[in-house]
């Protein structure tokens, strides 16, 4: 009897744990997806987090030091999303780079960034050896 | 050269190692004490050879001996001492060196402590220990070898990843961390010793309790200084992030907090046995899992995880280790009787066994928030992650439920509770409503924060209650000073003392709660401009940069102005200077992005954090700027928590 109740609470307790754990993850989770795929999923990405990466394509750059603004496009070659972000670009921050922004793609379709990383594939390279 | 005695030292270590469990099982079979000792000694040897492997490597490091490919990959010619030393942990190989020598250190200590003591569980532990020993060191003999060379010896090595570089912290975190991941082996071998061997009271217990909290504290530094390098030099102002390797670190914390408190139990009412072996295994498991988190790639991405053989090593060891647990636990179930009662509904004990119910449930959202995105790629392909709302939704309201648990349990006496208990609750209860009350007088409006705050100065104040009640008792039995009666509740009851020293500091790291108070924001000024911080006018007064043989450092001069009437717009020329941030920017040749050295200012309220983000192009600075309120309280408080673990076990005088 006392078992049976000891064996009923703990149900209990990791029943009501996985209903709140599933239904936290369901509304927090943040998807990393490339732009040709951010236009693939079109209105089934709309108000969840995304990481989108990508390219920052080469002349779209513009930062608005008055309004605090950075706007530029990402690319993956076959599609292209524009990024506003507020705040300033982070450290070596250009053109022609890969990055990765974080944040919601918006009904007027503009990925507005929370966040702004810049992403170097030859990041921590070794210095090539000399002989 | 060094190398070369390196790899022989790691296969001598492999060969004692598994010699010893042939040895000590076959002894332990035939109740023979030659070839028990014969195994105790080969522990011993597995230690010395370990310590001749980190001895050549550190030789190795030291001495820029780039034809070891470990040394040209994580030191360069410019690589100061220190980070040569420390080289040991910045990267894979030499990590798991480190963790194959500080367990090969505790099984040798077990070997020679418990010398002819416990003769059923010392041996069945040792050979277990030994097998640990053997699966890193047999790592190190394939994927993960340390000794690699590199022929020809290149000219000059690659230096250590900028990141580990940047902070002497770094020095200790790792080692902090990695003695207490390996302490929980101890507890975890004489658990399962005394499953296997049927010596199922409480003996394992009480022989590895000054490991398990020795483990504890060692962990909990390892967690509280790793914030700390984090805050300190990764320059985002924070110190958690939820990161899966944060988590993996505190999670067995977790559950061995879980576990000091439920052994407390089995102690004094002999109780909850099955209960604590599990918990102890499950402590076991989550260091493993841990070390499979951080070393073997998977987070990078699962996919390129597989390329390496370390990951799904680390995969089948604990998958071995899972089985044969679970194994002996069914198989002695039956066993494992209680064999005492739980004295009262409402008690100290039952509310330890709700405690246990809820550090559990945290450490299982971190498990799940941490594995789901692994397990999401694996099983479908997409990449995601889980963010830091899943995890602070869930683990903060359980958070402050255990401080409400922590602090009831203090004022609870052991068995049924007597007449008047209530009594004990009156001031703490009165005093943190009083304060909570104040908060809202003063304007704090958010609901979370106001019940954080009450909850955490209740759970201080029970404590301090409880030194209160105990001091006062002490000095009615003598006639002793207050001070002097404090300190005396350590002599006389210094476990539980520390227990409450230990809950204070938990406590004074809360008090960070009120993180929702953070304030940021970034400017670009030109030299000799003013701008606003938090509280205080900042000056930017010029930028240096200098060339360390590591390292191009470019670090700017920022005065504080003295300055709390902000909005009066005052001139800035009349305030005095009070002090100087330095906030710079670490260009290491082997990286591309310039790490940031932020600069902080800390006093008791709180911290004025300043990061340099930029130097422009035409001379001017970019700089954010934050105040982090409470934020060293962290520090102190967890560090407190290590230390009262320490206080607890340290040996009493005799006398």
């Amino acid at each position: 009897m006392r078992r049976l109740r000891l064996l009923i609470a703990a149900a209990v307790v990791v029943a009501a744990l996985l209903y709140l754990i599933i239904g936290g993850i369901r509304t927090s989770i943040v998807y990393y997806i490339t732009p040709s795929e951010l236009r693939a999923q079109g209105e089934g990405a709309r108000g969840k987090t995304i990481r989108l990466g990508g390219q920052v394509q080469p002349g779209s750059k513009t930062w608005d030091a008055e309004m605090r603004e950075l706007r530029f496009t990402l690319t993956d070659d076959t599609a292209s999303v524009p990024v506003v972000h507020r705040g300033a670009p982070p450290g070596l921050f250009s053109e022609g780079q890969g990055a990765v922004v974080e944040g919601t793609w918006e009904a007027h379709g503009i990925f507005m960034a929370r966040s702004v990383i810049v992403k170097h594939s030859e990041e921590y390279a070794p210095p090539s050896p000399r002989p | 050269m060094t190398a070369v005695l390196g790899s022989v030292a790691i296969l001598l270590a492999s060969v004692a190692a598994l010699t010893g469990i042939g040895l000590l099982l076959r002894g332990r079979a035939r109740r023979g004490e030659r070839l028990i000792d014969l195994g105790r000694w080969m522990a011993v040897a597995v230690f010395a050879a370990v310590t001749l492997a980190v001895v050549a490597l550190e030789v190795a490091l030291v001495g820029f001996d780039f034809s070891v490919r470990y040394v040209a990959m994580n030191v360069n010619s410019g690589t100061p001492l220190l980070f040569r030393i420390i080289g040991l942990w910045g990267a894979l190989e030499g990590s798991i060196l480190l963790w194959a020598w500080v367990l090969a250190g505790a099984t040798a200590l077990v070997a020679v402590r418990y010398r002819g003591r416990y003769p059923e569980t010392v041996p069945l532990a040792l050979a277990l220990l030994l097998g640990i020993a053997a699966f890193f060191l047999l790592l190190m003999l394939g994927p993960a070898n340390p000794f690699v060379r590199l022929i020809p010896a290149p000219a000059e090595g690659r230096g250590l990843n900028p990141l580990l570089q940047n902070h002497p912290l770094m020095a200790i975190h790792p080692p902090f961390l990695y003695l207490g991941y390996v302490g929980f082996s101890v507890p975890y071998a004489f658990a399962m010793a005394a499953l296997l061997s049927r010596t199922l009271r409480d003996e394992w217990m009480m022989v590895t309790r000054r490991w398990t909290v020795a483990a504890w504290s060692f962990l909990g530094a390892g967690v509280v200084l790793g914030a700390w390098w984090s805050y300190e030099v990764l320059g985002w102002g924070g110190y958690w992030a939820w990161d899966p390797v944060e988590n993996a670190a505190i999670m067995p914390w977790l559950v061995a907090t879980a576990f000091l408190h439920s052994v407390m139990v089995q102690e004094r009412r002999q109780l909850l046995r099955l209960w604590n072996h599990t918990l102890i295994i499950l402590a076991f498991l989550l260091t493993i899992f841990g070390t499979f988190l951080t070393r073997s790639g998977i987070l990078g991405s699962v996919h390129d995880f597989t390329q390496s053989s370390i990951g799904p090593l680390f995969l089948g060891f604990i998958a071995i280790i899972l089985g044969f647990s679970l194994f002996a636990l069914i198989a002695r179930r039956g066993e494992v009787r209680d064999s005492g009662t739980l004295p009262a509904v409402i008690s100290r004990e039952s509310l330890f066994l709700l405690n246990n119910v809820v550090l559990l449930s945290i450490a299982a959202t971190i498990f799940i928030g941490t594995t789901f995105p692994l397990i999401a790629e694996a099983a479908a392909g997409v990449k995601l992650s889980v963010g830091p709302p899943f995890f602070n939704q869930l683990t903060v309201p359980l958070a402050l439920a255990l401080l409400v648990l922590m602090a009831t349990a203090t004022l609870l006496p052991w068995g049924p509770p007597p007449p008047g208990i209530l009594r004990r609750f009156l001031a703490p209860v009165l005093l943190s409503a009083l304060f909570v009350a104040v908060l809202a007088a003063a304007g704090v409006r958010r609901g979370l924060t106001l019940g954080a705050f009450g909850v955490i100065t209740f759970t201080a104040l029970a404590q301090l209650a409880e030194f209160h009640r105990g001091a006062r008792a002490l000095r009615r039995a003598g006639s002793r000073s207050y001070p002097a009666a404090l300190l005396g509740l350590f002599r006389t009851n210094r476990r539980r003392y520390a227990g409450y020293l230990a809950h204070l500091g938990l406590a004074l790291a809360g008090i960070t709660a009120s993180s929702a108070y953070k304030t940021e924001s970034e400017h670009t000024v030109r030299r000799g401009e003013v701008f606003r911080g938090p509280g205080y006018l900042l000056r930017y007064d010029g930028a240096t940069a200098s060339q360390a043989p590591d390292k191009l450092v470019v670090a700017a001069t920022v005065s504080i102005l003295r300055g709390f009437n902000l909005a009066a717009s005052p001139e800035p020329s009349t305030y005095a200077r009070i002090g100087v941030l330095r906030p710079a920017a670490h260009l290491y040749p082997q990286q591309r992005r310039p790490i940031p050295t932020p600069a902080v200012r800390s006093t008791w309220r709180g911290d004025l954090y300043l990061v340099l983000l930029a130097i422009e192009k035409d001379g001017s600075a970019v700089f954010r700027v934050s105040s982090n309120p409470l934020v060293p309280w962290i520090w102190t408080g967890g560090l407190l928590m290590a230390f009262a673990g320490l206080v607890s076990i340290w040996p009493a005088r005799r006398g």
